[in-house]
């Protein structure tokens, strides 16, 4: 079986990880925030199983599944937000949020 | 059959999530046939298990299954590991099939309410739990099934949580029994770092090695765990949350007093007896508070006026009996009278819920009276179980045990502890009575709606009823026809002392102090008729008097201990938590630093010194006002701030 270096699994992770927090800064829509988001958690959780199996612990993989389970909770809260605020302001433009007073 | 074993807490748990998860959409019958079929399933398993284990017992009498390992972090390996031994028989034996009746009561019994699949399903998980406790190899598991039992209990004291008033039972029930599980927490830490391990068996047999008897760790240990129990079983002083309990469904008391929560303390105590044995002081303790907990809870069951608080005290006061067995280390009398009173006091609470239901909710006994006639069925089985719980003579299951501990408890503990026990006899048979001569006996006050129940609930009540009978049969004492089937069964786990040895005990015989027991409750007897049957004056005039009415109001208030709590933990708590909300650190800062500034700052402006205060203050001002900026409400805007000061740490970690 081809082994992959530690460094090039790492360096995929933290590209992947740079690329989501880019989207989630430059990205004006709400639905794309919310997938770079996803992008990133999955580059963290990429992190964890590049170091698992580094050091042959199934570890990683576990956190990857706690990783997953947050990430599935996160959408499954963020769209419903995601519907409010499109009933709410007509619009998904994470922006027009700053006029929420709490 | 024994490796079916794994079977016995699994099947009701399977159940639980079975009702949890699909009940809304199951008919009525599908619901019923799970819920109650599990737990039978259970017993059935459990029964083969016994006949199993009776037959051909295992080497040493113990056999353990391990399931898989839960945890394995540094020192704590806990596998999940369920033990059985003649104690965890007989405790499985006692949760299954008394929890086996009680579900098939259920089912006809909570058939018109709504939520019917979420009350199976909680009291499946709760037996459940119930099982996982007793059958636990491991301290932590037991740990596990505790926790259960408190949950289950929660979620059905609460069960019509419509009402705020059930609420507050519930969370009462939930709160004080935790401040017992925290002390249980805290032994379970004090035992695992000091003797390594929480596995039951090499833990003991650690514990006898390491501590010499009256070392101060064994005695915090055992004072530790004693929390825990007089929590769980509702002892002097964390005895408040039972009468509240009342507040759930009938079934739910049946099963909280006779098969799971309150006798789980008896069978920690019971489990762990060696570390107890460790620490004489504590053992003391244990009798002390049974004996106490036994005559407060008696002399308030005496004067309630609710049908289900009667019982409630009742439960208190028998649960007394058994830490008193325990105590002075009549350990498998102990057993032998929480299996009985699991018999009566769930026939007691059944018939009890008939009376209820027959009454539309009227749990009031002065409204009662003259059931006798209108429901001559139950009136017949609560005559045996309230014959069995004062111990009539003979021919009832709680003669035998309760006559067992009261000799023990002399020949071991001393004439004190007998006395009390001699004491509480007598006001168990004047209550129990007094319950039911005012409920059956005399004019009816008010007719009730309903009749005689169904199958359904007629079938757990007989056989509850002739298990209140012949179930002290097991036991016979020496000096009534010597057959101690139970106490032998139990001498690999519970240590016996000989009756022979026990007979060297001075001045009274054991047959002497079975004719105590028996005149006292005759005694009680007599008195209840005379005081509630024929001169119901008599009682009237004794409750009327200045010093009568304060002890009746005394009494019936659980010895006001609700309000000494409430005064002097629930209120100051209250007030902190008051005080809390209005920010003590704001105030700090408040008066000493930015008053000060701004009181200095107005002074004046052409003063050096002030200037630089002013200057302060402007500074200050102005960090304000460039802080405010970033408060945009952009979320992205956050986020690149956090990217930014993330990227500034990093940067800082590696370069420098």
């Amino acid at each position: 079986m081809l082994m992959i270096p530690v460094q090039e699994g790492l360096l995929l992770a933290a590209i992947l990880f740079a690329l989501g927090l880019i989207g989630l800064l430059v990205r004006r829509n709400i639905l794309f925030i919310l997938m770079s988001t996803e992008v990133m958690l999955n580059a963290a959780g990429l992190a964890f199983i590049v170091a698992g199996a580094r050091w042959g612990a199934a570890d990683g993989q576990v956190m990857f599944f706690f990783i997953l389970a947050l990430a599935a909770a996160e959408v499954s809260v963020g769209l419903a937000l995601v519907l409010r605020m499109h009933h709410q302001y007509k619009s998904l433009d994470a922006d027009l949020l700053s006029r929420m007073r709490g | 059959m024994r490796s079916l074993l794994w079977l016995i807490p699994a099947i009701p748990f399977f159940s639980a999530l079975l009702l949890a998860i699909f009940g809304p959409r199951f008919s009525r019958k599908t619901i019923a046939v799970f819920g109650a079929g599990s737990i039978g399933l259970s017993a059935l398993i459990t029964l083969g298990i016994a006949a199993d284990f009776i037959t051909s017992p295992p080497p040493d009498h113990r056999y353990t299954q391990t399931l898989w390992t839960w945890m394995n972090v540094g020192d704590l390996n806990a596998p999940v590991a369920l033990l059985l031994d003649p104690l965890s028989l007989v405790m499985i034996g006692v949760v299954t099939f008394v929890g086996f009746l009680i579900h098939l009561y259920s089912v006809e019994y909570m058939a018109p309410e709504e939520g019917y699949s979420r009350f199976f399903a909680y009291m499946n998980l709760f037996v459940g739990a119930m099982l996982i406790l007793v059958l636990a190899d491991h301290l932590l598991l037991l740990f596990l099934g505790w926790e259960g039992v408190g949950l289950c209990s929660f979620l059905l004291i609460g069960f019509w949580y419509t009402d705020p008033k059930n609420v507050r039972a519930a969370r009462k029930a939930f709160i004080v029994t935790r401040i017992g599980d925290t002390a249980l927490m805290i032994a379970l830490a004090l035992l695992l770092t000091h003797l390594g391990s929480l596995e039951i068996t090499t833990l003991l047999d650690r514990a006898g090695q390491a501590w010499p008897i009256g070392a101060p760790l064994a005695i915090w240990a055992a004072a530790l765990i004693l929390g825990g129990a007089v929590g769980k079983s509702a002892q002097l002083p964390l005895q408040v949350w039972l009468p509240d309990a009342m507040a759930g469904p009938t079934p739910t008391s049946a099963l909280i007093h006779a098969a799971t929560m309150v006798t789980a303390g008896v069978y920690l105590i019971a489990r762990t007896h060696t570390l107890f044995l460790l620490a004489p002081p504590v053992l003391m303790a244990v009798a002390v508070i049974g004996a106490a907990t036994l005559l407060i809870a008696s002399f308030s069951a005496l004067t309630q006026s609710d049908l289900k608080r009667v019982l409630a005290y009742s439960t208190i006061s028998q649960i007394g009996y058994m830490f008193l067995a325990l105590g002075v280390g009549a350990w498998s009398a102990a057993i032998f009278h929480l299996m009985t009173h699991a018999f009566f006091k769930a026939l007691l609470f059944l018939a009890a819920g008939v009376v209820i239901h027959a009454f539309h909710g009227e749990q009031n006994l002065f409204q009662m009276g003259g059931l006798r006639r209108t429901l001559p069925f139950t009136f017949w089985v609560f005559l045996i179980g309230g014959a069995s719980l004062a111990g009539l003579p003979l021919v009832t299951a709680g003669f035998y045990s309760k006559g067992e501990i009261l000799w023990e408890s002399w020949a071991l503990g001393g004439s004190a502890l007998w006395a009390a026990g001699v004491i509480g006899a007598f006001l168990t048979s004047l209550y129990t009575f007094r319950l039911t001569f005012l409920a059956f006996f005399g004019a009816p006050r008010k007719a009730p709606a309903g009749g005689e129940p169904g199958l359904l609930i007629r079938i757990p009540l007989i056989v509850l009823g002739v298990l209140s009978i012949i179930g002290g049969f097991i036991n016979l004492p020496p000096a009534l026809g010597n057959k101690l089937l139970l106490t032998h069964f139990l001498q690999t786990v519970l240590p016996h002392t000989e009756a022979s040895a026990l007979h060297a005990a001075g001045g009274m015989t054991e047959i002497g102090s079975e004719a105590f027991v028996t005149a006292a409750s005759l005694l009680g007897l007599f008195l209840a008729y005379l005081f509630y049957l024929r001169r119901p004056s008599l009682a009237e005039s004794l409750a009327g008097r200045p010093v009568g009415r304060a002890l009746h109001r005394f009494w019936s208030a659980g010895w006001g201990f609700d309000p000494l709590y409430d005064r002097l933990f629930v209120r100051p708590y209250i007030l902190l938590a008051e005080a809390a909300r209005r920010d003590l650190v704001d105030r700090f800062y408040e008066r000493w630093l930015v008053r000060p500034v701004f009181l200095l700052s107005s002074v004046s402006l052409h003063d050096l010194i002030d200037s630089i205060y002013t200057g302060l203050a402007r500074l200050a001002a102005v960090f304000y006002e460039m802080l405010r900026r970033t408060e945009t409400g952009r979320v992205r805007w956050y986020a690149a701030g956090l990217a930014a000061g993330t990227i500034f740490f990093l940067g800082w970690v590696v370069l420098l």
